[in-house]
């Protein structure tokens, strides 16, 4: 069995940055992430982050996950395991851990969970047809091994994910046929928009997809407007033909292992869904176990950068590692996350957390 | 498709290898997930589902929703947008939930 | 409006217009900005001190438009390509934009390319005077525009790589 200070898992940008902050204050870390590559969703976002310096603003999440790995590379006390899935955490606090076609146990004094998130999908006539994707999905395939999903595609959900993966296949030379978005406005940044809008991508706003057709493969779509009420109104279907139709509908959090460790959980809407309660610090009502990223609520991947230091810090510091460094870490990340959630973009997270308290 | 050219990225991509789709013999990228290689290759049906024969391709990409099992090397309920593709595999459409391997 | 359709309005445009003085005087930049988020790459980026300090995160830039050279090194950091570089001082009737463009193939300096405005509708041709790299942003080459000077504000985007044009 393994035995080690911390074990991070996730190596995205929430678990990278635990990873490091807690090496850094003097804690053996142990990363281990499910995918060969490090930097989780990073390793895809080819367009450049928002934020401020602190969050590598202007770098772009591809670069930005670079740096984190060397950066986390060059402690001594962190190993990294790749390709090694974490399966399930025990009543004694040991955890068993796929990797190389063996299970590893492994017992750690803390955990940082950073498991990030996945895509949710969407109900309607025939969305489980081969063609028909999550937004990531695609934007995995074009950017980390530059395969085209088909020639030409239709978005559904205007948040960021949607916006940024249509001006990504543009990027890639694939049609983006249009976006379609059930709200009466956009869900992500306007500049995204603007962005796409200029290479003469139509915004279907108060729109929604009616069914998808196709016998094999999709084929097309139909969709249909929405009225004030959200209800679709009749005859006023659009036959877009498309070979691939993208979903970008919103994230969950991928909570298995909290649930599992018994950690209390919340029904949180506004954060993606259930999500683990937890003080300031992200320390979960499992006390041994801290969260960080979007598995303790989808936010930007700046918001989980910061998250990471804390949670990282946090963990680091409750074994008496980095003596006095911890108020500092902890200030400066609390006031970072409380600018990025200030503004009316972040008014859906602050809501959230609000709902989290108690 | 592959891209071959891109504005922000620069593509490293493994050995050639070839492999074998439904017994047909197509090429990839040692490394990529298999999903990918037979993406480029125009390969979007996957596997047919149990109850209803549905078609299927991959959807979330990660590793996490089990759209896209295949029987690779005769090992069924394979998730092949994470599995790495090497040289030779036999990468089979999976019809239903699949035949556990027996060990004995 | 906006909101609704990812096209900023002409009042929109109207408030980060510089003012008809400052336009008169040569290259100045357009930060087509409008919604708050939490970003400011722009501010750090300036050399000439042109954007103010955010005093929140969450604010849009604002401009110090007498500081401002037009240099487009805000054009190539900011994360949200929203802004451009506008001189109505370029030559008698055509003026030169500068803008972000992130597409392959890049236009060739001295070809003749099909313009689109904020809707990527086709509005004319402009002749490409360059393809600038900032350093730091080399994959957002700034491509340079000589236009229509009564274009300069409607030109934003040229057809070519993956872009369709929006009829």
């Amino acid at each position: 069995m393994i035995t080690t200070d911390i074990v991070v898992i996730g190596a995205g940008p929430a678990g990278l940055n635990a990873a490091i902050t807690a090496a850094s204050m003097g804690a053996n870390v142990l990363l281990l992430e499910r995918n060969v590559l490090e930097g989780g969703q990073l390793i895809k976002q080819t367009h450049k982050f928002f934020g401020s310096k602190a969050q590598h603003a202007a770098a772009r999440g591809i670069d930005i996950a670079k740096a984190l790995y060397q950066s986390a590379s060059q402690y001594p006390n962190v190993t990294m395991k790749f390709g090694a899935t974490v399966l399930g955490y025990y009543e004694d606090g040991v955890i068993t851990a796929e990797h190389h076609e063996s299970i590893i146990t492994i017992k750690a004094k803390k955990y940082i969970v950073a498991t990030g998130a996945a895509e949710k999908s969407l109900p309607f006539p025939n969305n489980d047809l081969p063609g028909i994707y999550g937004a990531g999905a695609v934007q995995t395939l074009t950017n980390v091994y530059g395969v085209l999903p088909g020639k030409k595609v239709l978005m559904i959900g205007s948040g960021n994910i949607g916006l940024i993966v249509s001006y990504q296949l543009l990027q890639a030379g694939v049609q983006v046929a249009g976006i379609v978005e059930a709200a009466p406005e956009i869900g992500g940044y306007l500049v995204h928009a603007a962005k796409i809008r200029r290479a003469g991508v139509p915004i279907y706003t108060s729109y929604t997809i009616k069914e998808a057709y196709g016998t094999e493969m999709v084929e097309g779509a139909l969709i249909m407007q929405l009225d004030k009420n959200w209800q679709p109104l009749s005859g006023t279907e659009i036959d877009i033909p498309v070979d691939v139709v993208c979903i970008a509908v919103g994230l969950t959090p991928l909570t298995e292992l909290l649930w599992q460790a018994g950690c209390k959980m919340k029904y949180v809407p506004q954060l993606g869904g259930h999500i683990p309660v937890r003080d300031e610090n992200l320390t979960t009502t499992v006390s041994d176990i801290y969260v960080a990223g979007d598995v303790s609520g989808i936010e930007e991947a700046s918001a989980a950068m910061v998250e990471g230091k804390l949670a990282g810090a946090a963990a680091a510091s409750s074994l008496g590692y980095g003596s006095g460094k911890f108020a500092e870490i902890r200030r400066e990340a609390l006031a970072q996350l409380a600018e990025l959630r200030s503004g009316p973009a972040g008014a859906k997270i602050r809501k959230g957390l609000k709902l989290l308290v108690g | 498709m592959r891209v071959e050219e891109h504005p922000i990225i620069n593509f490293t991509r493994g050995k050639k290898v070839n492999f074998f789709f439904n017994g047909r013999e197509v090429e990839g990228y040692e490394g990529e997930p298999i999903a990918a290689a037979l993406h480029a290759e125009g390969i979007k049906v996957l596997r047919h589902t149990h109850n209803k024969n549905r078609p299927r391709g991959f959807y979330c990409a990660i590793g996490n929703c089990s759209s896209c099992l295949m029987k690779v090397d005769g090992i069924p309920n394979v998730r092949v947008c994470v599995e790495a593709l090497r040289e030779g595999m036999h990468v089979q459409t999976q019809s239903g939930r699949g035949e556990l391997r027996d060990n004995n | 409006m906006l909101a609704k359709t990812g096209v900023p309005t002409n009042e929109d445009i109207q408030k980060v217009m510089p003012t008809e003085k400052r336009a008169e005087q040569g290259p100045v930049a357009v930060m087509e900005c409008f919604q708050k988020i939490p970003c400011d790459p722009c501010f750090t980026a300036c050399p000439k001190g042109a954007i103010k300090e955010f005093s929140d995160i969450n604010d849009t830039p604002s401009m110090i438009e007498s500081k401002c050279t037009g240099c487009g090194i805000c054009v190539a950091y900011c994360p949200g390509l929203a802004i451009f570089v506008i001189d109505y001082t370029y030559s008698d009737d055509e003026g030169l934009l500068k803008m972000p463009y992130e597409y392959l193939p890049l236009p060739a300096e001295g070809s003749r390319v099909e313009t689109l405005d904020r809707e990527g509708r086709l509005v004319g041709t402009a002749r490409v005077v360059k393809v600038q790299r900032i350093k730091g942003q080399q994959k957002t080459p700034v491509v340079w525009l000589a236009v229509p000077k009564e274009l300069l504000m409607t030109v934003r985007n040229i057809l070519g790589g993956g872009i369709s044009c929006g009829g």
